[in-house]
C-alpha cells in the first residue's frame, strides 16, 4: 500500500464519519422543525436535544479534520478546489455557522422561538446540498483551465441533471440515516411515540434515497463513462450494500431489533461510500488532479501519518468515554438524570 | 493585473474573519484555565461560591465556544478558498501543525461536552475537575499549533526552493522556526491575561450595579490576581518578541518604531503622528530602542533605509504598537494597584471610579489583542510568506470575493449581536443570589 492510498483512505474514513454523524444532526433538525410545524414538537424535541447537546461540537470537528487533512496530504487540492469552490463552500460555511451558533444560543442560552427551530431545520437541508456540489464537480466536466487558473462554470453545473440528482440524493440520504438512528435512539429511551414517528419517517425516506442513488449510476454512464465502467467493476460491492439496505427496511418494517437495523444501515453506507471512493480512484478532480500528482512530499506524509496515529491514540479512548457517558448510558438516554450545564 | 480586486477583497475578508474570530478564540483559550482554577480553589477551600463561579463561567463559555468554533471553521476553509496558491505551498511544508491543531480541538470538544453535562453525576467533585484538564490543555494546544503556523509565515524555514520546486522539506524544522517560541508564548499569555481582565470586568460591573454579594468580591480578587500575574508575563514575553524582531524581522520592528535610519543608541518613539514623512508630537526615549532590541543602549538597530521600498510594511502599524503597549502597561498598573490595595486595605480600591476602571479593563485588553494581531500581520506585508511569496501571489483568481465579503460581514454582525444578547439574557435572568438560593432549596429537598 502506497502512502497516497493510506492518505486518501484515512481521509475517506473521516469523511464517512462526518457524513454519518452530520446526517443525524441535519436530519434531526429538520424532523424537529417539521414536527413543530405540525404541532407535534413535544414528541421529538427532548429526545433530539438529549442526543445532540453533548456531541454537536464533535460533529463539527470531523469536517474540520477532513478539510485540513486533505490540504495536508494533497496540497494541490487547495489550489484546484480552493479556487473553484469559493461560492458554494462559503455558503455552506455561513449556513453551518448560523446552525451551530443558534443551536448553542437556543439550548444553552434559552433563546426560544419557533423561528429559530425552522431556520435550524432548513439549514440542515441546504448544507448537505451545498457540500455535495463538491462530489458533482469531482466528476469533471464543469471546470476548465484558463490562463489565470481553474474556472468553474456555474451555468453548466446548475443545468446538469447530475448536479440535481446528487443534491437530491444527499438530502434524502440525510433524512433516511437520521430517521433510522432516531428510531433506534427513541426506542432506547423507551419513548414509544417518538419511535413510531421516526419509524414512519425512516420508511418514507428509504425509497427516494435508494432510487436516486441508482439513478446517479445511470447518469454517470453518459457523463463520465470511465467512472461508470469502474463502478461496474465493483457491482458486487454495490449489490451487497443494497442487500443490507433491504435488511434495514425489513427490520424497521417488522418493528424488530432497531439496533440491528442501525448496524445494517451503517454497513450499507460504508460499503456504498467505499465502493464509490474506490471507483473514483485515482482522480480527485477528473481529469486534472489525481491522488498521485497532488500528493505531498514523503517526509510530510510520514509526519502526518505518525501524528494521525498518535492523535487516534488519544481520540478513540476519549470518544469511547463520551459515548459511554451519554449514548450508552441508560439513565441519561431515558432522561432520568438531570444533567445540565 | 486582473485579480487585483480579488486580492484586495481577499485581504479584507481574511482580516474581518480573523479579527472577529480572535475575540472568541482568545476567550476560548483562556477561560477553561480560569474555570479550572476557580473550581480547584472551590474544592480546596470547600467554598461553594468558587464552584458556582466555575459553573457560571462555564455556562457563558459555551456560547462563546460555539461562535469560536463556527468562525474557526470559516477561517480554516477560507485559507484555502482565498489563498489557494499559498495553501498549496504551505500544505507541503506546514500541514503538520495544522493537522495537530485539529486533534487538539477534537480533544477539547469531546471533554467540554462531557464536562458540561456531568455537573451532578460524580459524587466526588475532583473527578469532575479532572475533566477540565483536557479541555484547558486542548484549548492551549490549539493556540500553540495554530500560532506555529503563523510563526512559520513570519520566519519560513525547513524547505528549499530550487527552480520553483520545493525540496529538502523538513516538517519539524518548519514548526520549530525562530519566530515560534516568542509567538506561541506571547499568544498564550495574552489570552490568559485578557480572560482574567474580562472576567474581572464582569465582577466589577455587578458590584457597581448594586449586587454587593461576597461572591462578586471573591471573583474580582481571584481574577485580578491572575490578571496581574499574566500581564507581567505578557510584558516580559513582549520584550522577547521585540528582541526576536530586531534579530530576524528588523523591517517590522523598524516600521513599528518609525526607525528610519540605521543607528547606534537608537531612541524609542512613543505616540506621535507621521505627517509628510516627519514625526510630530512624539515622545522620544533615548537609547530605549537599542535596549529593547539588543539589551544594550549602544548597539546598532537596523532602520528602514536598509530595505527596498517595496518590502517595507505600512507605517501606520506604529499606532497599533502604541495601543497594544499602552494598554498592556496600564493594565499591569491597574492590577498591581488593586492587589496592593486589597492587601494594604486602601479604601479607594472599593470606590466607584476604581471599579469603573476595572470594568474598562476587559474591553481594553480585547482591543489590545486586536491591535497586537494587526501589528503582527500588517507588519509582515508585503509578504504572505516572508521572503518567499508575496501576498498578491497567494490570492485566489476567483471572482465573487466581494459578494462573499458582504455575506460574511452580515454573518459576523448577526453572530456578534446574537452572542451578546444571549449572554446578557442568561445572566440577567439567573442572578447569583437566585442561583445560590435555588441550590439551598435543592439540597434541602435532597436531604428530606
Amino acid at each position: 500500500m502506497t502512502l497516497e492510498i493510506i492518505g486518501i483512505s484515512v481521509l475517506w474514513i473521516f469523511l464517512f464519519g462526518y457524513i454519518m454523524i452530520a446526517s443525524i444532526d441535519f436530519g434531526a433538525g429538520f424532523f424537529n422543525a417539521y414536527s413543530t410545524l405540525r404541532g407535534k414538537q413535544q414528541i421529538l424535541t427532548k429526545i433530539i436535544q438529549r442526543y445532540l447537546s453533548p456531541v454537536w461540537e464533535v460533529t463539527n470537528v470531523f469536517l474540520v479534520f477532513f478539510f485540513v487533512g486533505i490540504v495536508g496530504f494533497f496540497p494541490k487540492t487547495a489550489y484546484f478546489y480552493g479556487t473553484i469552490l469559493l461560492v458554494p463552500v462559503s455558503i455552506a460555511i455561513i449556513l453551518l455557522a448560523i446552525r451551530g451558533a443558534y443551536y448553542a444560543f437556543t439550548i444553552y442560552g434559552g433563546l426560544k422561538h419557533k423561528r429559530y427551530v425552522y431556520l435550524y431545520g432548513l439549514t440542515g437541508l441546504f448544507i448537505p446540498a451545498s457540500l455535495s456540489i463538491v462530489l458533482t464537480i469531482s466528476e469533471g466536466g464543469f471546470v476548465t483551465m484558463e490562463e489565470s487558473g481553474p474556472v468553474l462554470h456555474y451555468w453548466t453545473l446548475f443545468t446538469s441533471p447530475l448536479t440535481w440528482s446528487i443534491v437530491f440524493l444527499s438530502t434524502t440520504a440525510v433524512l433516511y440515516i437520521s430517521a433510522v438512528f432516531l428510531t433506534w435512539y427513541s426506542h432506547k429511551a423507551k419513548d414509544e411515540s417518538a419511535t413510531n414517528l421516526m419509524r414512519t419517517y425512516a420508511l418514507v425516506w428509504a425509497l427516494p434515497a435508494i432510487l436516486t442513488a441508482t439513478g446517479i449510476i445511470v447518469e454517470l454512464r453518459s457523463h463520465n463513462p470511465q467512472h461508470y465502467e469502474r463502478i461496474m467493476d465493483f457491482w458486487w460491492l454495490f449489490s451487497l450494500s443494497f442487500i443490507l439496505f433491504v435488511g434495514t427496511i425489513y427490520l424497521i418494517w417488522k418493528r424488530r431489533n432497531y439496533g440491528g437495523a442501525l448496524g445494517l444501515l451503517i454497513g450499507q453506507f460504508l460499503l456504498a461510500f467505499f465502493a464509490y471512493g474506490i471507483s473514483h480512484y485515482p482522480y480527485l478532480l477528473y481529469p486534472f488532479l489525481s491522488i498521485y500528482d497532488g500528493f505531498t512530499n514523503v517526509s510530510m506524509a510520514i509526519a502526518l501519518i505518525i501524528a494521525f496515529i498518535a492523535g487516534l491514540g488519544l481520540l478513540i479512548p476519549s470518544l469511547y468515554l463520551l459515548l459511554n457517558l451519554f449514548l450508552f448510558n441508560k439513565d441519561y438516554v431515558e432522561g432520568k438524570r438531570k444533567d445540565y450545564a | 493585473m486582473e485579480n487585483e480586486e480579488a486580492i484586495f477583497f481577499s485581504r479584507v475578508l481574511t482580516e474581518l474573519t480573523l479579527s472577529f474570530h480572535i475575540i472568541y478564540a482568545t476567550i476560548g483559550v483562556g477561560i477553561p484555565l480560569m474555570i479550572m482554577i476557580a473550581q480547584w480553589v472551590g474544592i480546596k477551600k470547600q467554598d461553594e461560591h468558587y464552584i458556582l463561579l466555575a459553573r457560571r463561567w462555564a455556562r457563558g463559555f459555551v456560547i462563546t465556544v460555539a461562535v469560536g468554533v463556527v468562525t474557526g471553521t470559516a477561517i480554516g476553509l477560507q485559507l484555502s478558498l482565498l489563498w489557494p496558491n499559498f495553501m498549496e505551498l504551505a500544505g507541503n511544508v506546514i500541514a503538520l501543525p495544522l493537522f495537530m491543531e485539529t486533534f487538539a480541538f477534537f480533544f477539547e470538544a469531546i471533554f467540554l461536552g462531557i464536562y458540561l453535562y456531568t455537573w451532578d453525576r460524580f459524587e466526588n467533585q475532583k473527578k469532575h475537575l479532572l475533566l477540565l484538564v483536557p479541555v484547558a490543555l486542548g484549548a492551549a494546544f490549539s493556540a500553540v499549533f495554530i500560532s506555529i503556523v503563523n510563526a512559520f509565515m513570519n520566519a519560513p524555514q525547513g524547505f528549499d526552493i530550487v527552480d520553483g520546486q520545493l525540496i529538502n522539506i523538513s516538517p519539524l524544522l518548519a514548526m520549530f522556526n525562530p519566530a515560534m517560541p516568542t509567538k506561541v508564548t506571547h499568544v498564550l499569555a495574552t489570552a490568559y491575561m485578557t480572560c482574567a481582565f474580562v472576567l474581572a470586568s464582569i465582577g466589577a460591573y455587578r458590584l457597581l450595579k448594586g449586587s454587593n454579594h461576597v461572591y462578586h468580591k471573591k471573583a474580582l480578587f481571584l481574577t485580578m490576581k491572575l490578571g496581574f500575574l499574566f500581564s507581567i508575563t505578557t510584558a516580559i514575553l513582549g520584550d522577547f518578541s521585540g528582541k526576536y524582531l530586531a534579530e530576524y524581522q528588523p523591517e517590522k520592528l523598524a516600521a513599528a518604531e518609525w526607525h528610519f535610519e540605521t543607528e547606534e543608541g537608537a531612541p524609542l518613539i512613543l505616540y506621535g503622528i507621521l505627517q509628510d514623512g516627519e514625526v510630530k508630537y512624539a515622545i522620544k526615549i533615548p537609547y530605549a530602542l537599542s535596549i529593547l532590541a539588543h539589551s544594550n543602549p549602544y548597539t546598532e538597530v537596523t532602520g528602514l533605509d536598509q530595505f527596498p521600498k517595496d518590502e517595507i510594511p505600512p507605517l501606520y502599524i506604529h499606532y497599533l504598537f502604541d495601543i497594544m503597549v499602552t494598554i498592556g502597561v496600564l493594565l499591569i498598573f491597574l492590577a498591581l494597584l488593586y492587589c496592593l490595595g486589597i492587601w494594604l486595605k486602601w479604601s479607594f480600591i472599593l470606590s466607584k471610579w476604581f471599579n469603573w476602571l476595572i470594568v474598562l479593563g476587559g474591553p481594553l485588553s480585547l482591543l489590545a489583542i486586536e491591535a497586537g494581531w494587526w501589528l503582527a500581520e500588517v507588519g509582515r506585508q508585503p509578504w504572505i510568506l516572508r521572503g518567499f511569496m508575496r501576498t498578491a501571489q497567494g490570492a485566489t483568481t476567483s471572482a465573487h470575493v466581494d459578494t462573499m465579503l458582504l455575506l460574511f460581514a452580515g454573518l459576523y454582525l448577526v453572530l456578534g449581536i446574537g452572542s451578546i444578547v444571549v449572554l446578557l439574557r442568561m445572566f440577567r435572568k439567573n442572578t447569583v443570589e437566585q442561583e445560590l438560593a435555588d441550590h439551598k432549596l435543592e439540597k434541602a429537598g435532597d436531604s428530606l
